[in-house]
């Protein structure tokens, strides 16, 4: 680890988001109050189109006394996790909570530190790096949930996923001291040199690693560890559901790859078992449990959690492509997800927020482009060709079969059978059921993310060839 | 080993950090009453991680690990705030904070 060089600059992406999130709350606090919400939301937009910016050209390299490391890798999750708060701030502007009126003027200025956090998480190169970016992430999001003060149900959210994020924060915190102590050293370099060093593991290290796979995994809201998602997404406010639902998972994927293909990487047989079972047990209940779901915030809870197991599938695989899988289907995961939240936050009648799949019957009636563009995001979730969900779907399956993980992928091409039925659902009773009450006209913020990310969704195939260079580039930094 | 930790070892750290997080883990999934029970569980289990990065690095004679803990008391102060702000706001709304009556969501 070269110490010589301090190399602030790699760092000036985090730096610019840093100190605009605090321009931005000090202009919000002298606004009147009730006021400040939509310049706060115009300039973190602006914020984060900046930083964007800057990340793409920011260069390669570590710094900070070996802490903080930007490479490819970096620069697409970053991206990755830049696009999905963005859009969750567009949705924030149409969002009246049940009182009518806006939310906090602190709402997208969190979501703005949460990024950070998360961005701060996607540079990690030493173990405290990675815990004080997560819990920077984490305790904006336990704040955001909790957004919308005056309902029990916010507040639930709140309380549930700071109790359930905090322990898991907690495990992961212990097992980061316990690969400490056991291998001598913080630093990813340093630990793959440890482990080589050392022909067995001593037992203490596997232990940590297992504990920080669980904090992870609590993060990811991955089987076994997935109780509180379906409360928290019901409870918070939508537009927060749609940013937990998006740069938080990104985040945790980049740690999840970087921790994992990094200084585990050469210990890859040992832990790939862990991941395998995550991963079924993921895909299975996700796609069981949302089943019976009325409730659509719940039934995407679930969605999510599935999701998130077949992303998994192509950590599993411990392999160049399947690196590139995973990002190719968090990608994809993205544009749908977006898009279906974009939807979602569009679900009103006479100004109330109606969150039933029953209020959607008869949409392809009512309202027959919103309707035209979910029933799209669904064939996409389902993963249809040539949608982009069957790029993220078919990537990781290849690289999994190419890892000789037969029965895995057996097991994914099953459970999204059964996803297709809950899926597909929602498709039929927008077009088949009879017509329920009109539902509002969506405000045009939402018409324009839901709009965007159908067409990126349903013309992905278009960008396939530019997005896997990008992926391949970012899987090799990872890898060397 | 340094001469600090020398005299008896790392073994009794280990073990009483191990017994801290049992309990703090225990704490948050056996408690039926208070929530506030549970903040103490969170805070108990953030401890014995510190304890176990002060011991191993004493033994190691490398400052990151109590670099690492002054990090972790920091958020540890943070995410305390942040729980009771929450527990305040739920106990407007819901006129309680037993761990029982957090039950409107379910399914």
């Amino acid at each position: 680890m070269s110490m010589t060089s301090f190399n602030w600059t790699i760092a000036v992406p985090e730096i610019v988001l840093a100190l605009s999130g605090i321009v931005i709350l000090v202009a919000g606090v002298l606004q009147r109050k009730g006021e400040g919400f939509f310049s706060s939301a115009m300039l973190s937009i602006a914020a984060f189109a900046v930083c964007g910016f800057l990340v793409l050209l920011s260069p390669t390299g570590e710094g900070y006394a070996g802490t903080f490391v930007n490479d490819g890798f970096a620069r697409f999750m970053k991206m990755l996790i830049l696009a999905g708060a963005l859009t969750a701030v567009v949705l924030t502007f149409s969002y009246r909570t049940r009182d009518k009126t806006t939310l906090p003027f602190e709402t997208p200025v969190l979501m703005l530190f949460s990024t950070l956090g998360a961005m701060i998480m996607a540079s990690s190169a030493n173990l405290m790096t990675l815990f004080v970016g997560l819990e920077l992430s984490s305790l904006s999001i336990y704040i955001l949930c909790a957004m919308e003060r005056d309902s029990v149900l916010s507040s639930e959210a709140g309380l549930k996923y700071f109790v359930l994020g905090s322990l898991a924060s907690g495990l992961l915190l212990y097992g980061i001291s316990l690969v400490y102590g056991y291998a001598g050293t913080m630093e990813y370099t340093g630990l793959v040199a440890a482990i080589r060093a050392s022909g067995d593991l001593p037992m203490g290290l596997i232990v940590g690693i297992v504990f920080i796979v669980t904090g992870l995994c609590f993060k990811l809201s991955a089987v076994p560890f997935h109780m509180w998602t379906p409360d928290v997404y019901q409870g918070a406010p939508t537009p927060v559901t749609a940013y937990m639902a998006g740069a938080p998972k990104f985040a945790a994927f980049a740690l999840f790859l970087r921790v994992m293909a990094g200084p585990f990487g050469t210990v890859a047989p040992r832990w790939q078992i862990l991941i395998e079972t995550v991963s079924v047990l993921s895909m299975v209940y996700g796609a069981f449990a949302a089943i019976p779901q009325g409730n659509i915030k719940r039934l995407m809870a679930y969605s999510s959690i599935g999701h998130m197991g077949y992303a998994m599938m192509g950590l599993a695989a411990a392999s160049l492509a399947g690196v590139q899988a995973t990002l190719i289907y968090l990608a994809a995961y993205f544009v749908m997800n977006a898009g279906v939240f974009a939807c979602i936050t569009a679900m009103r009648r006479k100004g109330r927020e109606v969150v039933s799949i029953s209020d959607l019957a008869g949409l392809g009636r009512t309202d027959p482009a919103m309707a035209a563009v979910l029933a799209l995001f669904m064939f996409s979730m389902v993963g249809a060709p040539p949608l982009a969900g069957f790029f993220g779907k078919f990537l990781v399956f290849a690289a999994a079969w190419q890892s000789g993980l037969y029965v895995l992928v057996v097991i994914g091409a099953l459970s999204s059978i059964v996803g297709a039925y809950y899926y597909l659902r929602i498709v039929k009773v927008m077009y088949f059921d009879s017509p329920a009450e009109v539902l509002d006209r969506p405000a045009p913020s939402l018409l324009f993310v839901s709009g965007s990310m159908g067409l990126a969704t349903a013309l992905f195939v278009a960008g396939m060839g530019p997005l896997m260079a990008w992926a391949h580039q970012a899987a090799l930094a990872l890898g060397g | 080993m340094t001469p600090a930790i020398a005299p008896i070892g790392i073994g009794p750290y280990l073990f009483v950090s191990a017994a801290l997080l049992v309990l703090g883990v225990f704490g948050i999934f056996l408690n039926r009453k208070n929530v506030i029970i549970l903040l103490m569980s969170m805070e108990l289990i953030l401890l014995s991680a510190n304890l176990n990065l002060v011991a191993f690095s004493s033994a190691h004679g490398d400052l990151s690990g109590q670099v690492m803990v002054l990090f972790v008391l920091t958020i540890a102060a943070a995410e305390a705030a942040i729980g009771l702000a929450i527990v305040t706001v739920y106990f407007r709304n819901r006129g309680s904070i037993q761990v029982e009556d957090v039950t409107m969501m379910k399914g």
